[in-house]
């Protein structure tokens, strides 16, 4: 009988990947391989200020000395890094003025994608910076933004337009040399998105980048920026697919939040990058680090996150609370289905007084997959009167997949309360029955009992995210129970 | 209505009906008595086509239809219902959400458009007097943390929401108290019609007291040893389970 149900489960978790297509663009790319001729070629196309440069080259000269890590619980063959493009961007005619002078190939890729370019389609209420490989090609509202002092654009932009604040507050929460593929980030990024939100200021719309990866062999290097400044507050969205390619590629992202007084950042992801196919052939490896510092006191940063693609998933949205009486919150549903391997969890670390952390985090695992939570609690010694709630739960869909759970916490003063809350079930077979006696057939009562177990973290996410993120969820595992 | 035929079935190659025959038409309660062990709840499975039972001989028709034919879900859209004895737990998933798409999958089978959320609430609310559950009970994940008689009421709930045409009660008495077990028989006596019948599967009689059937059988290793009207039932309970066991035994053996 519980092969019966696995049978079901099988079904109920392999349906096609619907982003998997390619766009026909001619595109301009640096030569394969990396070496230091290929960082100041970055550089230079990206024209630069010297600063700038010598931060890339430090960044390779140590990344050249760093060791891959080896402690997640992911197995894959050893990346050649001397087989990937480290720079690749579409061709367009012309330097586009307004976004009336997109190339119209890109414009329809977008669309394609669900994502407008064109601001009068849009639903009011978004602003998009669209990011295909290694350049922004487009983003929405920045007029409306600017009236209120917010900036919101791509990093190229940001490095030329407002140096003062890239120098500033780039490598301020993640240095250039912090880990492996922070350190390979450092050296070669190529775009990503700026915001930075004047002191009290509340903005007005969500504000979201777009992730693309089209070429082939190429890897995505992007950083992302937010600084929240007094008393101000914004919610961010990112999304991502790249096409189905037999090859593995790889994306190592850098992501940093600043959150000052009373300020609150709130940061949303739905992860879709090409998870591979059936037998685990090709997939993004999605290698990433983002870190947040809840600088000021009163400050709050929030992480949600709803991961489902990627053949391998290696990130740790952290944050450091720095400010007294800061709030920290990760909230997680983590997907794995057929040969996906994810090790995701997060770092909160106390360091003010009073501070507060949360961490939700669900892990769903069909199909052959590895799904591993990781997760640090560091409270230091001055960090009195601090907080922290960890909850992990898994769920396995058949059983030949995997849950693993990897807590790790440090406590350094008495005052501080640390718990923590785990449980590991199954979707099982009296649950599809008891929901098959109510007319419910086998795939609509794992799409419930999923979406059930995910319920906490989803209702994080903002409205125009939450319907699509349920859906994404049904459509990863369908196939996987029946 | 439903007709059963000759009815085996075993778990893990053990075999536990021995040939089930039984017959019920509409407007009829119908309860199936026995000692621990003699295949009660297992036919109540049987009926609602769960996977592990093997049927391995015998026919079962429903509506004219071969029951035995179809899955779990076609038999629920088809007008079969079943309380469980242990209805599960499914953690963020609220009683109201559950019995809608519940609702609203049976009435897309029958060509129906789904209810709207207007009526479903107006159907909801009449339906919750029945067993005198509290709103707040069906915000909550459905069955976690309810007490037993909660969970109970709920299943009854349900039942008076998708108004089956057979309904199946698995012992649903166990575990209540007595309240509780006048409120549940309460919704079920407000739920018969001419048009639907009832198949109560309970080790006691005391369900009987409050939900008065037509016909009693007893089950026992497997078969329908004895059936008669309701006075079966207090002749049970007056004798106990060890006179159909020390008169069947015999006879098992002769």
């Amino acid at each position: 009988m519980y092969e019966e149900n696995d049978n079901i489960l099988e079904q109920v978790t392999s349906s096609e990947y619907k982003y998997g297509f390619v766009t026909d663009i001619a595109a301009d790319s640096a030569p394969m391989g990396l070496n230091e001729d290929i960082v100041r070629f970055i550089s230079a196309k990206k024209n630069e200020p010297a600063w700038l440069l010598e931060w890339r080259l430090k960044a390779y000269r140590h990344w050249l000395d760093m060791v891959e890590p080896k402690w997640p619980n992911v197995h894959y063959p050893p990346i050649d890094y001397q087989n990937v493009i480290y720079y690749s961007a579409p061709k367009q005619k012309i330097a586009p003025n307004s976004l009336d002078e997109i190339d119209p190939e890109l414009r329809l890729t977008f669309e394609k994608l669900g994502i407008s370019l064109t601001e009068q389609k849009r639903l009011s209420g978004i602003a998009v910076d669209a990011v295909m490989d290694s350049v922004s090609v487009a983003t929405t509202f920045k007029a409306e933004l600017a009236e209120l002092g917010i900036i919101f654009c791509s990093m190229s932009e940001a490095v030329q337009e407002h140096p003062e604040l890239i120098k500033k507050y780039m490598g301020s929460v993640v240095p250039a040399t912090d880990n492996y593929f922070a350190a390979l980030n450092s050296a070669v990024f190529t775009d990503g998105s700026f915001c930075f939100i004047p002191k009290g200021v509340r903005c007005p719309m969500e504000l979201s980048t777009y992730f693309r990866i089209n070429a082939a062999n190429t890897g995505q290097f992007e950083r992302t920026l937010i600084v929240a400044e007094e008393g101000s507050y914004v919610s961010y969205l990112e999304g991502c697919t790249a096409p189905m390619r037999d090859e593995n590629q790889l994306h190592a992202a850098v992501v940093e939040l600043v959150a000052l007084e009373k300020a609150e950042i709130k940061y949303s992801t739905v992860q879709n990058w090409y998870p591979g196919d059936k037998e685990g052939k090709g997939g993004i490896y999605n290698f990433v680090t983002k870190r947040g510092i809840c600088a000021g006191a009163y400050s709050k940063i929030s992480w949600t996150q709803v991961e489902t693609g990627s053949s391998i998933t290696w990130k740790y949205p952290s944050v450091i609370l720095k400010g007294d009486n800061s709030v920290g919150e990760f909230y997680s549903v983590a997907v794995t289905n057929n040969r996906q391997q994810a090790d995701t969890g997060s770092k909160m670390m106390h360091v003010g007084k009073n501070t507060r952390s949360r961490i939700v985090s669900k892990g769903i695992s069909a199909g052959f997959s590895n799904n591993s939570y990781r997760g640090l609690v560091q409270v230091g010694r001055k960090a009195s009167n601090s907080r922290n709630f960890s909850q992990c739960d898994s769920l396995l869909l058949g059983d030949k997949c995997g849950a693993h759970t990897f807590p790790y916490i440090e406590v350094k003063n008495n005052t501080s309360i640390v718990e923590h809350e785990a449980t590991t079930s199954k979707i099982g077979e009296d649950q599809i029955f008891y929901c098959n006696q109510r007319g419910i057939d086998t795939e609509t009562a794992v799409a419930l009992i999923i979406n059930g177990f995910a319920k906490e973290v989803m209702n994080q996410l903002p409205m125009e995210f939450a319907v699509e993120a349920q859906k994404l969820l049904a459509i990863s595992l369908e196939g996987s129970v029946g | 209505m439903l007709h059963i035929h000759d009815l085996q079935a075993s778990i893990d190659e053990k075999q536990i009906l021995r040939g089930i025959n039984l017959d019920i038409k509409a407007g009829e309660v119908h309860a199936i008595m026995g000692p621990n062990g003699s295949g009660k709840s297992t036919l109540a499975s049987v009926l609602a086509g769960r996977a592990q039972f093997e049927v391995t001989g015998g026919s079962v028709e429903f509506l004219d239809k071969d029951l035995l034919d179809m899955s779990p879900e076609e038999r629920a859209r088809e007008g079969i219902f079943m309380a469980f004895q242990y209805p599960v737990e499914i953690p963020g998933v609220s009683t109201t959400n559950f019995v809608k798409t519940a609702v609203n999958e049976t009435r897309k089978h029958r060509g129906l458009e789904p209810l709207d959320a207007v009526s479903f609430l107006k159907l909801m609310k009449e339906r919750m007097k029945l067993v005198s559950i509290d709103q707040s009970l069906l915000s909550r994940s459905l069955n976690e943390g309810f007490s037993g008689g909660e969970k109970k009421r709920n299943e009854i709930f349900q039942m008076a929401m998708l108004e089956p045409k057979l309904a199946i009660l698995d012992e649903t008495d166990s575990g209540l108290d007595i309240d509780a077990l006048r409120i549940v028989a309460n919704g079920v006596n407000a739920s018969r019609t001419q048009d639907n019948a009832f198949l109560i599967v309970t080790h006691y009689q005391r369900l009987l007291d409050y939900i008065v059937p037509d016909f009693v059988h007893v089950l026992y290793n497997g078969r329908i040893v004895k059936s008669g009207g309701k006075e079966l039932a207090m002749e049970l309970e007056e004798k106990g389970y060890d006179f159909i066991k020390n008169e069947f035994a015999v006879t098992e053996e002769a």
